[in-house]
């Protein structure tokens, strides 16, 4: 791979990063033998598969500047679908009873479908109206499920994971296969992400995101480039979507409801919104956090786990916008200095990746 | 569009009411509660319009606002005619039972408003992403805050749904001699209180020296400020006034409706449609959406045939009126990406 000069100086941090990388894929690989059964079922597994929703969020907010609150709601749909597809017998839905394959294939299909319809009408805003228009989406999504009794109901559709394809098994007696898929999908993710954004595609992309009125004056098309990253982007949802069937069993609207796009944006902030390796970081410290202080209770103001995570995702936005991954960027970047060896680029910063308001 | 919506209501078939022609006073009724939802979600809108258009702070948290309101006028209805965390009856209420709570909660979410804006808002100004994601960090927190403290009676449940009461001599229907329809004398205050905030905000901003700050301060806030004003106490004002709003459309909707643990992000969706469809930080644009979503929103229940797609499973209640109103958000987006009064840039 040939590198353009000025980005060599990077090359320091790029070899301490890949060793990290390789280092945290070998424990997670031998994962099951390293760790207890809870860790690996419950807090690994949800952390590759929020990872991977968060990644979808990331991508869309460091490669083209928008940040995007339907991506809970996108993988929720591709969760609904893959339930109303799956399941038979008496449960909510539409209980279809088709081959679980097909079903995933499907859920992944209509997602992606009904993802590039939500970034089609999105992609002429930018900025923070792009984050309204998406907050609305998120909330219409809820109030569907909630209200649209033929496909679930607010009790939602329960019973997905006793049908799941032969090569998933049972996740609840067999943890560890769902664990692999996730990981392996995981990494999928993480590899597609970096490969898309270095196509013809991807560079026009960050072009728009830079300065969406000279790519039009270039010719591209500004608004197909954001719609396909949308779908893009929804896509990849769509995998967390139906791990997330798999892994719980149960969807139901509150798994596309505000609390959880405000997870899954906290998620998204805490790990960094200009670098994809923060989604699963961010996921990892959400799901422990949230593992951990479930019963702690908040000295002064009283409530529960949400005050704490509010609390520590309202200092992140003001001590570090790009989350932990931002932090440690800045971190490598002040020690290479110190040596002499640093790299002049600034922090990722949110602002900076987005154009002035309006469109 | 247009055409097909009058089509439906002059034929309407297998629906819950039938067609206009058949039935007007249904037609009245639910043209009426669309108006009262439309001066209920103007009174809410117009505040986060307001923070909007000046400061260019969409306030994620306004919601909240609107919900800890909603929670503080019950609880001072409650202290003045010792409820003791009983639902009070209407009887018991006079007006200045209900006025008083709603001033307290205004007067208290203002303050709010000003801590929030002055301590959190006030130093990363022109960062609007980071804006938003602070009052969506703080939504978290006030949600949760409310779940755990209020009501803050011992006999009722912490985050219970909890609603007020009219004053006893509005609480009452009124023979409007038009068809036979007796409404709401509430649901007439409701619009006669959304007329009047509308006016006083229409007279604030377009006829003091305050609203002509905010307007100059709208169009260009560096200019507005290098001559001389000091931009940073309107920011202040428009922010208490917003907040205030939120907290007076918690009042009204305790009543309304009533509050509860869910009702922030249900009236964050309501004000995020009304100023996207209507144009953000526009009193006309804020009005035109309120009006459009109410309508759009109720006569999709009332007039949207339920009886065809209600075979599968036997289930029932379905609502469509949420596909709907995505309906008509994307198509105000797809051919007014800045909303229907909103201006471009």
């Amino acid at each position: 791979m040939s590198r353009p000069t000025f980005l060599k100086r990077t090359s320091k941090k790029v070899a301490i990063e890949r060793a990290i990388g390789t280092g945290v894929l070998v424990i997670v690989a031998l994962g099951p033998l390293i760790v207890t059964d809870y860790w690996v079922s419950f807090i690994l597994t949800q952390t590759f598969l929020f990872g991977i929703a968060a990644a979808s969020l990331i991508f869309l907010s460091a490669y083209g500047g928008m940040i995007s609150l339907a991506q809970a709601a996108l993988y929720g749909i591709a969760a609904f679908a893959l339930g109303n597809m799956v399941t038979s017998g008496s449960v909510k839905g539409l209980h279809l009873g088709i081959d679980p394959w097909l079903g995933v294939v499907l859920a992944i299909v209509i997602t992606t479908a009904i993802g590039f319809v939500f970034g089609a009408v999105a992609s002429r805003s930018t900025g923070i109206y792009f984050l309204m228009i998406t907050l609305t989406y998120a909330v219409i999504a809820f109030y569907f499920f909630g209200q649209v009794t033929q496909v679930s109901g607010f009790s939602g559709i329960a019973g997905i994971q006793d049908h799941t394809p032969g090569l998933v098994g049972d996740p609840v007696t067999q943890p560890n296969r769902l664990y692999y898929i996730a990981l392996v999908t995981a990494l999928l993710v993480y590899l597609a992400i970096r490969y898309v954004v270095r196509t013809p595609f991807g560079i026009a992309f960050q072009g728009v995101r830079d300065d969406p009125v000279r790519m039009g004056s270039l010719g591209y098309n500004v608004s197909l480039h954001r719609t396909l990253a949308f779908t893009f982007a929804a896509f990849i949802a769509s995998l967390a979507g139906v791990l997330y069937g798999w892994w719980n069993g149960v969807v139901a609207p509150d798994n596309v409801g505000l609390g959880a796009t405000v997870d899954l944006l906290i998620i998204a902030v805490i790990g960094g919104l200009g670098r994809v390796e923060g989604a699963w970081l961010g996921a990892f410290a959400f799901i422990v956090i949230n593992n951990y202080v479930r019963d702690v209770s908040v000295p002064v103001l009283g409530g529960s786990f949400n005050t704490v995570i509010g609390l520590i995702f309202l200092a992140i936005v003001i001590v570090s916008p790009d989350g932990l991954m931002g932090l440690w960027d800045r971190l490598v970047q002040a020690v290479l200095r110190g040596r002499g060896g640093g790299s002049p680029q600034a922090p990722v910063e949110v602002q900076t990746a987005v154009p002035e308001a309006g469109s | 569009m247009v055409f097909s919506l009058v089509w439906i209501l002059f034929w309407a078939p297998n629906t819950n009411f039938g067609s206009a022609v058949d039935s007007p006073n249904q037609f009245l009724i639910t043209l009426l509660n669309s108006v009262t939802l439309a001066a209920l979600l103007f009174i809410v809108a117009s505040g986060f319009s307001l923070i909007f258009g000046l400061m260019r702070v969409v306030n994620m948290a306004h919601g909240s606002f609107l919900l800890l309101g909603g929670y503080i006028a019950y609880e001072m209805q409650q202290k003045m005619t010792s409820g003791g965390g009983l639902t009070v009856f209407s009887s018991q209420v006079n007006v200045w039972k209900w006025i008083v709570p709603a001033l307290v909660a205004m007067a208290a979410i203002a303050g709010l408003g000003l801590l929030v804006q002055q301590v959190l808002l006030r130093w990363n100004q022109g960062q609007d992403l980071r804006q938003a994601l602070i009052t969506i960090a703080l939504s978290v927190i006030i949600a949760d805050q409310v779940v755990a403290h209020f009501p803050t009676y011992s006999t009722v449940q912490k985050g219970s749904a909890v609603n007020t009461s009219w004053p006893g001599s509005i609480d009452r229907l009124v023979d409007l001699h038009v068809a036979g329809v007796s409404y709401s004398v509430a649901k007439l205050a409701i619009i006669a209180l959304g007329v009047a905030v509308g006016l006083a905000l229409w007279l604030w901003v377009y006829r003091t020296k305050t609203g002509m700050v905010i307007r100059a301060g709208v169009d260009d806030r560096q200019m507005t400020s290098a001559l001389g004003v000091n931009i940073q106490v309107t920011f202040a004002i428009a922010f208490v006034v917003g907040a205030a709003l939120a907290a007076l459309g918690g009042s009204v909707f305790a009543s309304y409706a009533g509050v509860n643990p869910t009702t922030d992000g249900q009236w964050l969706l309501n004000s995020l449609i009304v100023v996207i469809v209507g144009g953000l930080g526009s009193i006309f644009g804020t009005v035109a959406g309120a009006l459009l979503f109410a309508l759009v929103y109720n006569f999709s229940i009332a007039y949207l045939p339920t009886g065809i797609l209600q075979t599968t499973n036997g289930t029932c209640c379905t609502d469509y009126s949420i596909v709907v109103t995505f309906v008509l958000l994307a198509l105000v987006l797809a051919f007014r990406p800045q909303g229907l009064f909103g201006r471009p840039g």
